[in-house]
Parts: C-alpha cells; structure tokens; sequence
C-alpha cells in the first residue's frame, strides 16, 4: 500500500532564495503528522508543492501512489488542502460556496455531506449568509469546510488555528480528530506546540528548507528535553547538582530522567543548607525540543 | 468536459450575474448614451453603404459592448480572484487548463452576448434594422467574443494588480474597439488610416458582424471570417501554453 504522502528529493528555489532544499518526508496513511518550523522554513512552499500550486525544481511528490504533476487529478481529489490566507469569494453565501468547490471536484448532489460539515462545524445557522458578512473566524471554518467536500483521504492544514479563538479550535481539533479516527491522514502546520504536541503522532521540523528533525512525537521529547525539576533558592546550590543545572534569575533548572531521582537532589540541596522559597517540576515540551532542534544543535541526527 | 468545468463555467456566469446592475445595466446605458449623442449630432448628415447613420451605428455599438464586456468579464475575474486570493480554489481541484480555459473565455462569451443583447434592445426601437444574414451576426458575436475573452484571460493572469489591467484595457483594448470602424465606415476614412484600420483586427469584427444586418460591408465577410478565425485560433493556442506552463498562477 503506498503511503499517503511521498515527497523524493524536493527542491525549489524562488530566485536566489532556496525555499525547499532536497526534502524527503513520508506520511503514512491515518497518521497525524506534524510539520514545525519558523516562519519562512519553507512550510507553506512544501504544502503548495503537494497541491500543484507551486512547482517543484526537482524531486517528486505522490499523494496515495499518484504524482502530483504526472497524474494530477487523481493525486488532487485525494487531497484536502486547507490554506494559510484567509481567503474567501465575495460574490456567494456559505453554501453557494460549498456546493460550487464541491462542483470542482465533479461532484453533484453533495449537500447531504455539505450539511454534516457545516454541523460539525458549528456553521449551520451560517449557511445562507454571505461569505462577506462573515467574522474572521467564521471565514476559516468555511475554508475548512471547502477543503472537505470531496471527503479526502489526506487532509493538510496550513495553521489552520492562526489567530482563532479557543472554542473554534476545540470544536475544530474535535472535528479532524474524528476524520483521522474515521482513518483520514492528516498533516498539520502550526506555530502552536502545544497543539502539535497533543495532537500529532509524528513531527517533522523544517529549517531553511531542510527536514532538521523527524520522529514520533514521543521520541523527540524524551532525545531533546527532559523532565525538570525548577527551583528558587536563596542562590546556593551544591556544586554537584550546578554542574547540570542551568540558572536564570533566581531559578535553577535541574534536568532529570525517572522521578525517584528527585528525592536525592532534594536531600543533597537540603544537606547543603539551601533555603528553598519556590519549586516546580517542570515536563519535556515540545518549545523545548523546537528551540533546541533550531538552534542547530541536534542537525544530522535526523531519523 | 467534466462537471468540474461546468461549475466553473456556471459559477463565472453566476458571478456576473449577481452584480448584473454593473456588469450588464452599466455598459448599455453606456451604448445608448454613444448612440444618443452621435445619432443627434450625425444623423440626416451622414449614410453609410446607403444606410442611414443610426441604423449603421447601432449593429457597431452592440458589438463592441459585446467585445469590451466579454474582455471585462474574464480579465476582472481573474485579477479580482488573484488579488484576493481566492483563485487557489480553483487552482486546487482536478481542473484542467483546457477546462480552466474553455470556463472562463465561455463565460465571458455569454457575458458579451448578454451586453450585446441588452443594447439591441435596447437602442432598435430609434432605427430599423434588418437582419439580412444574421448567420454571420451569430458567428462573428461569437468569435470576436471568445477572442476578447482569450486577451481578458491573458491581461487578467499577466496583470498583477489593478493599475496593469487598467493600462490593457486603456492602451490596448480600447484604441482596437474604438478605431475599429464602430461610429464610421473606415472608406470615409484618407487612405492612410484605412490602410492602418485593415491591420485591426477588431476591424473586422465589427465589419463582419455588420454584414449581417446590411448585407453589405466595408471588407467581404469570407475575408473577415478568415482574418477573425486565425486570430482566435491564435489566441487560444497562446492562452492554453500559458496556462499549462501555469504562467503566473503555479509558481
């Protein structure tokens, strides 16, 4: 079975600039991939590369087994796209909207999954408003409704919770939590760890148009950032535990691997007569391992 | 042709008709406005071919609303849909760029045809008109349409903003249509601009498209239908390498 997405040396320049520089990414069916990286990492460029907007220099890109230059009908109605603009046709309510991109993809009488995705969406009392009369984050779950009328397989959003307010994001990460259960791949690009790290299964992270970092979410918090144990003392600390622990301001961060480990520490700082006015243990986040990764400091142990 | 293209075709039409009070209203008062004006200051004055002025003004003015509308149509689309950037919704589905072609200049055919018909209407009550051969008024309506709405194609994916599309129409599209024999016949003409009007092609156009009314015409409609004929040929082989080499609208 082919993957469901298959990029093969992807490289694209815009003039001098290199936006894309021999990319190699595999998505596999029903995952929930993933993609991080700085504004200007080639994110976009990459997503544009897979729905045939922009054309790659060299290299290849399949989505489920069909090339999205050679055989591109069918590589297009497998894949939803969601984009990062905000954009809209002014001239038609929700529905005309719905029903015309459903048209597109060469689908007639679709209003009974029209209707489920403007349920699903919280968009039902929208549907014969139009598109103009709409707030900003109305216009985005209709963009997302557009990229789901021909129901495709793989589903990739481009920030698709850039600026929307919490209770769109909830019933938004509900709904394509569904799709992915209902075995729909999705990939997603967001400047918002934390949903990336509760949502995605795998991660790639893109720096200057180079896959920097690829893995199971899993797996790249526990390589690239450890669990913490945060403390404000009165400035002491035994040299011992300093060796490891970083200071900022009146805070020490000491690094640890399993919890029984954190009794010791504690004694050790007790033992050194250490006044402890504040403590917190801190988890491997994602902000952690995206900084690090960025930094440059873990380049070539890509997996 | 799929459904894909039909609904692209269908949404091009729907979108002008939704605002149909610019896109159609506008332009024939516009013409009956021309024809007003020229026909008090010329009629009783001047006959062409034996016609009297109005009724030789009118056919011209219906053509060339049909002309400037479906240039309007496809050029104001298309730099609407790429400034707002809502063309990606069409980029994004399995359309092909014949399809994507055959949509918009269709589109802007009907669009013309719709203009064309409203200032018909519009203005034949102030002359009679005939309707010698009215085979060619179709055929020539048709193709000098499809032929403005293939440069409406072009100006709207060339232009990246407004003020580029505007100097298209202004420098180009509007020289053509207005020096193209619509308010005279090109014979009252001294030899040298008849000459330089046989070397526009919206010339014959007009001139064709007036045959059909008059039966009589500055040029042999054959050589007009010849002379329009290639020049759409042309034009949609152009068109269509722009489009699949995704010129301006895949990076």
């Amino acid at each position: 079975m082919s993957a469901a997405i298959r990029i093969t040396q992807v490289s694209k320049c815009f003039g001098s600039v290199r936006a894309l520089d021999q990319v190699d990414l595999e998505v596999q069916r029903g995952e929930f991939f993933g993609l991080l990286g700085p504004n200007g990492a080639g994110k976009t460029t990459l997503i544009s590369a897979l729905a045939g907007l922009v054309r790659a220099d060299s290299g290849s890109l399949n989505v489920m087994g069909h090339d999205v230059q050679l055989d591109y009908r069918a590589a297009r109605r497998l894949l939803g796209v969601v984009p990062q603009e905000l954009v809209f046709d002014p001239f038609f309510t929700v529905r005309e909207s719905l029903k015309i991109q459903s048209g597109y993809f060469g689908i007639r009488d679709n209003d009974e999954w029209i209707d489920e995705i403007l349920e699903n969406l919280g968009l039902t009392s929208k549907a014969n408003a139009n598109m103009r009369m709409l707030s900003g984050g109305m216009k985005r779950r209709v963009l997302v409704a557009q990229a789901l009328v021909h129901r495709p397989p793989v589903i990739v959003l481009d920030e698709p919770t850039a600026g929307v307010d919490v209770e769109l994001r909830q019933t938004l990460w509900a709904f394509i939590r569904r799709l992915n259960e209902a075995g729909h791949t999705i990939v997603l690009t967001t400047h918002y760890l934390e949903e990336a790290e509760n949502l995605c299964n795998r991660i790639a992270m893109l720096k200057a148009g180079r896959v920097v970092a690829l893995d199971t979410t899993a797996q790249l918090l526990r390589r690239f950032s450890t669990h913490c144990l945060r403390l404000r003392t009165d400035g002491a600390m035994p040299a011992e535990l300093a060796a490891d622990a970083a200071q900022n301001g009146g805070w020490w961060s000491l690094p640890f691997d399993a919890f029984d480990q954190v009794e010791p520490m504690l004694a050790k700082i007790r033992a050194a007569g250490c006044r402890i006015d504040d403590l917190e243990i801190g988890k491997p986040d994602l902000e952690e391992v995206f900084v690090r990764v960025m930094q440059g400091q873990h380049e070539g142990q890509v997996s | 042709m799929g459904h894909g293209f039909s609904t692209l075709f269908y949404k091009e039409v729907l979108r002008f008709w939704k605002v149909a009070s610019q896109t159609v209203g506008a332009p024939v008062l516009t013409a009956l406005l021309y024809l007003l004006i020229f026909s008090h200051v010329l009629a009783g004055h001047v006959q062409v071919h034996g016609v009297i002025y109005t009724a030789f003004l009118i056919p011209g003015l219906v053509m060339m609303s049909v002309l400037q509308n479906a240039f309007a149509n496809s050029s104001s689309s298309l730099i609407q849909s790429k400034v707002t950037g809502n063309i990606v919704f069409v980029l994004l589905p399995p359309i092909s760029y014949l399809e994507f072609y055959l949509a918009y200049v269709l589109a802007s055919v009907v669009r013309g045809l719709v203009v064309g018909a409203g200032v018909l209407l519009a203005t034949f009550w102030f002359a009679p008109l005939d309707f010698v051969e009215p085979w060619w008024i179709l055929v020539f309506a048709l193709m000098g349409g499809a032929i403005l709405g293939s440069l409406g194609v072009i100006a709207g994916i060339w232009a990246d903003k407004f003020d580029q599309l505007a100097a298209f129409q202004n420098f180009l599209i509007m020289p053509l249509t207005f020096l193209s024999g619509v308010f005279y016949s090109v014979h009252s003409l001294p030899p040298f601009w008849q000459q330089v009007s046989h070397w526009n092609p919206v010339f014959y156009m007009i001139d064709g498209f007036r045959h059909g009314f008059f039966g009589v015409s500055d040029a042999s409609p054959w050589l007009s239908l010849a002379v329009v004929g290639s020049c759409l040929a042309l034009l949609t082989v152009f068109t269509l390498n722009l489009l699949k080499r995704g010129y301006k609208l895949r990076a």
